[in-house]
């Protein structure tokens, strides 16, 4: 499925400076793979050592944190913006 | 050395230099969690691993009689805190130094020897956000920013649009467009843009992290996103102040609000800059984390013996502490669990009750987080976590009269009568 990927600023050294891309995939696992091979390298700063989303990362599929869905296996429908957002606290 | 996490001392004229610089001691950005170092500026997330950023500082000698003789404010620590030696005499709000207060009678209700409230509903805002807001503008100023901004659950919002006001700063805050009505009028009244949006904290947070990167936010100061790391540190005062009132002693146990979690972390952080420069005792103290049931990840994890933070949809009357996926949820535990404290949880009905026992023994209306605090405080001492006989300290963070509708229905006149001596006689019989 084709998507749009928001990319925060600390990762738009990887893509060129551009804040969106285009993205593909049936999954979130399967739009990070292929955003990681358009851009190599960007994969390993959303995902840790084990494959995890890193605990300082959020990703939203939609307007649904994937945490709150099936993660990594989160279904990525046609048109969809998934957005990558450093975590922040405040209150 | 000189590392983020640890306070370190210097030569005074190390000290003397720090004083003309625009950030004062800090020496940089260090990342909590790989320590990846960089320059100070306008950065929150390491660009390594997205862990958070913060302050790393090279102390100079700090004296209790320096601050001593600084203002009553938290200026009076200002050789601690990431501002220039003239910090005070700039336009600010000048937050701070409120008093701690010693709760005998709360103490002798709940079966402690030693109880005091920081009552930081003194503030000029009426909450502790006016301490890390003061931070977070000295930070904007210095780095050029026109407006001030921040995602908020109310106390922060108004917090940020008044330090705007006095600071001649533009400001545009969004909050969730359900607050209390009370922290929606002191947020507009100051001026700026308060903007409502429809969703959650969370929701907002994340708004204002996606505007951050847009054209629209540029030359913006988020005080809780690009200042962060700045701002946090405006929560270590309230460690300094509570050793610095206790006549430079940290309290055995402390029992702190827990939304983000930022503040607990900084508060530990405060106690062993603290140790650390010489200027208290060095020994063990207890740290706990409070929450309200429904909005209580980190209590959630704590008891679970997890290390990660499973977010959740707040539904609280606790509305300042309604951060479901809290960013420094995972310090929290581990400060929890290394000081020997812990974490725990109450119901919106406790958080009435905590409310409502704070104003009946000492006469200090809190808002909703302080009857959390309270309200966890009685449920610790209850099972015993709480060592009675042990010097302990509460934290209530904000003023009741913003959160009035959560004690309205239960906090009401006993009696509404004509004015006649009869009428009272009945009235009281």
């Amino acid at each position: 499925m084709s998507v749009s990927v928001r990319i925060p600023t600390i990762l738009r050294t990887y893509t060129g400076g551009s804040a969106e891309v285009n993205g593909e995939g049936e999954t979130l696992r399967d739009v990070l793979r292929k955003l990681d091979a358009d851009f190599p390298g960007i994969g390993a700063r959303i995902l840790d050592e084990t494959g995890r989303i890193r605990r300082f990362v959020n990703v939203y599929v939609g307007d649904e944190d994937v945490r709150f869905a099936d993660n990594l296996d989160t279904v990525t429908p046609a048109g969809v913006q998934v957005s990558i957002i450093p975590a922040v606290a405040g209150g | 050395m000189a590392l983020a996490n640890t306070a370190t001392t210097t030569s005074p004229d190390r000290a003397a230099g720090a004083g003309d610089r625009p950030f004062g001691p800090a020496s940089g950005l260090s990342c909590r969690e790989c320590g990846t170092r960089r320059d100070l500026g306008p950065d929150f997330a390491c660009a390594e691993c997205f862990g958070p950023l913060e302050i790393a500082y090279d102390f100079g000698r700090v004296t209790r009689e320096q601050i001593a003789e600084g203002p009553a404010s938290i200026w009076r620590y200002r050789s601690l805190l990431p501002v220039p030696k003239d910090v005070a005499l700039r336009p600010n709000m000048a937050p701070g130094w409120t008093r701690l207060v010693r709760a005998g009678n709360l103490a002798r209700e709940l079966g402690l020897r030693s109880l005091h409230v920081k009552d930081d509903s003194g503030n000029p805002t009426h909450s502790f956000k006016d301490r890390v807001v003061a931070i977070a503008v000295e930070a904007a100023r210095n780095f050029g920013f026109h407006t001030l901004s921040c995602s908020s659950t109310g106390n922060l919002a108004g917090a940020v649009t008044a330090a705007a006001a006095r600071a001649g700063l533009e400001a545009c805050v969004f909050i969730p467009a359900d607050l209390e009505q009370a922290k929606i009028v002191m947020a507009s009244v100051y001026g700026g843009r308060l903007v409502g949006i429809d969703g959650t904290y969370d929701d907002v947070n994340r708004f204002c992290s996606e505007l951050i990167g847009d054209e629209l936010g540029e030359r913006w100061g988020f005080v809780n996103v690009n200042l962060r790391p700045y701002y946090a540190e405006g929560s270590k005062t309230l460690a300094y102040e509570i050793a610095e009132q206790l006549g430079w002693r940290i309290p055995d146990q402390i029992v702190i609000p827990v939304a983000s979690g930022s503040q607990l972390t900084k508060i530990d952080k405060g106690f062993k800059e603290l140790i650390a420069l010489g200027l208290v005792e060095d020994r063990p103290y207890k740290v706990f984390g409070a929450q309200a049931e429904g909005c209580s990840p980190v209590s959630a994890a704590y008891k679970a013996g997890h290390d990660v933070i499973r977010p959740v949809k707040p539904d609280t009357i606790a509305k300042s502490l309604a951060i479901g996926n809290p960013a420094d949820g995972p310090y929290v535990l581990d400060i929890a669990r290394r000081t020997g404290g812990a974490v725990e949880d109450v119901t919106d009905a406790e958080v009435v009750e905590g409310i409502r026992l704070l104003a009946r023994t000492e006469g200090i209306f809190a808002e909703t987080a302080g009857g959390v605090t309270v309200g966890v405080l009685r449920k610790l001492v209850a099972s015993g976590r709480i060592d009675p006989d042990a010097e302990t300290v509460v934290l209530n963070t904000g003023d009741g009269l913003k959160t009035l509708d959560a004690v309205a229905g239960r906090a009401r006149p006993s009696a509404v009568i004509k004015p006649s001596l009869d009428a009272f006689r009945t009235a009281i019989a």
